[in-house]
């Protein structure tokens, strides 16, 4: 175990803004954890690398009880989001820095740089000021100070939150072959699922404190266990239920409609259910019996998007208590442009709707 | 701001009235006190200006601005500090009274140290003595001229995040090595524009020094009060030739902090 949090808690004017969390992480592994702003997610990672203290728990870094030890010992990297370089000091003498305070000698200090400028691409730059550089390079400079010193353990805030997109995706590629090659236990807070499912070998999803869930990110985004992760991770299409025997069925559009339960899925039985697909996991047909999944109902095309690669389609499921009257349930729908032209949909088109695959939650209550 | 080039006879109106203004007010003076101090020779000056009473003056001066920069530079930046990083009732009503010594009367100042460390004081003292001595000078030089480095480096703290301090912490300084090696660096340039202000001021004090030091001849006497007394005692030659020392003192002092103004304390991240 690299990492081992134990009932964290923290709280900022009585509220408590990490609550009671617990969380194993292992060596080597890219741990991301997700969450929307406020969410505390930037509050525990600076309850990990001491900046903060906590109000209960303990923290654990390679076995060692860090709980109580200041920042400077605790041996982490950290990365900011503003990357914080020192503004008076060289690309060098930034890197070197955490080297210099623990007084290695000049020699090794410049043989660890060259080190370093190679591992981030910044060869020749050692003797730029940060006002020189571009906003990139100066995150890779902050990446190359945190992991100068070899800590046990790479914290990043939001790393790339103030660059722009396409330099946004270049860095995430480079720091995830870097933290391959390093082999170093890394948590990564970001608010962008895209950046998270790239990077991490488990996602961890934080909302309000408490740590929902924690998984492979394929896992979280198609079987995710909380209503807040099934939303947070990409867009989900929610319908009220019931699990009965084998059988789910579902209040909206028909209660008549029904469909086979999921397998292991007992646990919720007699409950009321969220039927929970991805809008690729479902399928539009122009007639019933062409549809190969389950049947939902009919509906009405309502919208259709281009989305890149595919053609994003929302379709209003019409309610059988009245027919004239749809119901407000609207589906999204993922097809490929070649089913999309097949099918001739349009605007105001009569469909059939049906799900590939789904899954069921807990319903919120 | 740039500078706006302006049309019609206005710019050269005000061109000149600035000129006029300049010659009058700074120039004039200057003039008047150069030229009576060298009428009679600069051996006179010289001469003048090397008597006992002159050169003790002048090492009064000397040590009372000393020594009031360096308790300024200490207690401004921590008052700086603590204004600009902490939080505490009252924080307002402290960061207004840094600009009591603009308001207060020096005269006023000095007269508040007598009645407090004088024989009938409420602080009285038993060993030493502080008023009419160097001590209440001292301390009258430290409160006229306290503003200046907290004022001057206050902004430049502002500025610096303490995500800076922060990362540095988390590389492994400690919080002297992170102030010496993060904070100061990036504060120099202030701190000292603030220091060279602190001397300035206090090596032009009069009236504060005067009252709280009794002006005796010798003992409490500094370059300032050493002008107004030869003024008095009719020794015209003495009065020129100190202030004429103290001037080339001042316009050495200005040369340094246009030198350090021109200079940006950092360059900033864009």
């Amino acid at each position: 175990m690299s990492i081992l949090l134990e009932n964290v808690t923290k709280y900022y004017e009585r509220q408590a803004v990490v609550k009671d969390l617990s969380l194993e992480i292992e060596s080597g592994e890219f741990f991301v954890l997700l969450g929307a702003s406020g969410s505390g997610k930037s509050t525990l990672l600076r309850l990990i690398a001491g900046l903060i203290p906590l109000d209960k728990g303990r923290i654990w870094l390679h076995g060692r009880d860090v709980t109580t030890l200041p920042p400077q010992q605790r041996n982490t990297g950290f990365v900011f989001q503003n990357y914080s370089l020192f503004q008076h000091m060289t690309v060098a003498q930034n890197i070197e820095f955490g080297l210099d305070v623990r007084r290695v000698s000049r020699q090794a200090r410049r043989q660890r740089v060259a080190e370093l400028l190679r591992l981030i691409d910044l060869e020749g730059y050692e003797h730029r000021m940060p006002s020189q550089l571009s906003g990139g390079q100066q995150q890779r400079v902050a990446l190359a100070r945190a992991l100068a010193y070899q800590p046990e353990v790479l914290l990043l805030d939001e790393p790339f939150g103030a660059l722009d997109a396409r330099i946004r995706v270049q860095l995430r590629q480079n720091l995830r072959d870097i933290q391959k090659r390093l082999q170093i236990t890394t948590i990564l807070v970001t608010h962008d699922q895209e950046e998270a499912f790239e990077l991490a070998d488990r996602i961890g999803v934080i909302d309000a404190g408490e740590l929902l869930e924690v998984g492979e990110p394929s896992a979280l985004y198609r079987r995710p266990k909380n209503r807040f992760t099934a939303t947070f991770l990409g867009n989900a299409n929610l319908l009220r239920g019931q699990r009965n025997g084998s059988k789910v069925y579902l209040e909206q559009p028909s209660e008549e409609v029904t469909l086979a339960a999921p397998p292991n899925t007992e646990h919720l039985s007699g409950q009321p259910v969220d039927i929970f697909s991805r809008p690729e996991e479902v399928e539009i047909a122009l007639s019933r019996h062409e549809l190969r999944g389950q049947l939902i109902g009919q509906a009405i095309v309502q919208e259709m998007t281009f989305a890149g690669p595919l053609e994003k389609v929302c379709v209003q499921l019409q309610s059988d208590r009245d027919r004239n009257k749809s119901s407000d349930l609207i589906i999204q729908v993922l097809l490929s442009p070649d089913e999309a032209r097949t099918l001739g949909l349009a605007r105001g088109k009569q469909v059939w709707v049906g799900l590939k695959d789904y899954h069921l939650l807990h319903a919120a209550v | 701001m740039r500078e706006r080039e302006l049309r019609g006879p206005l710019p050269l109106i005000l061109l000149a009235a600035v000129l006029v203004y300049a010659a009058v007010l700074l120039l004039a003076p200057m003039a008047a006190i150069v030229s009576s101090a060298f009428a009679g020779g600069v051996g006179k000056v010289i001469n003048a200006l090397l008597l006992p009473d002159v050169l003790l003056a002048f090492r009064m001066t000397f040590l009372l601005a000393l020594g009031a920069m360096l308790i300024n530079t200490l207690a401004g930046t921590v008052l700086a500090w603590v204004l600009v990083r902490h939080n505490f009732p009252g924080k307002r009503l402290v960061d207004a009274l840094v600009d009591a010594p603009f308001v207060f009367s020096p005269v006023i100042v000095g007269y508040a140290l007598i009645l407090m460390f004088g024989r009938e004081g409420w602080f009285a003292p038993t060993v030493v003595q502080i008023a009419f001595a160097w001590p209440a000078m001292l301390l009258a030089t430290v409160f006229v001229s306290l503003p200046f480095v907290t004022r001057e480096i206050q902004p430049v703290l502002a500025e610096l995040t303490l995500e800076q301090e922060n990362a540095a912490y988390t590389l492994g300084a400690n919080r002297w090595t992170t102030f010496r090696r993060v904070v100061v660096p990036q504060i120099w340039h202030g701190l000292l524009y603030g220091m060279v202000l602190t001397f300035a001021r206090s090596v032009g004090e009069f009236g504060a020094v005067a009252v709280a030091g009794g002006a005796i001849e010798r003992y409490t006497e500094t370059a300032t009060i050493y002008v107004f007394r030869a003024m008095h005692d009719r020794n015209p030659i003495g009065a020129y030739s100190v202030s004429v020392a103290l001037g080339v003192l001042s316009i050495g002092i200005l040369v340094v902090m246009s030198l350090l103004r021109r200079r940006p304390s950092h360059t900033a991240a864009d």
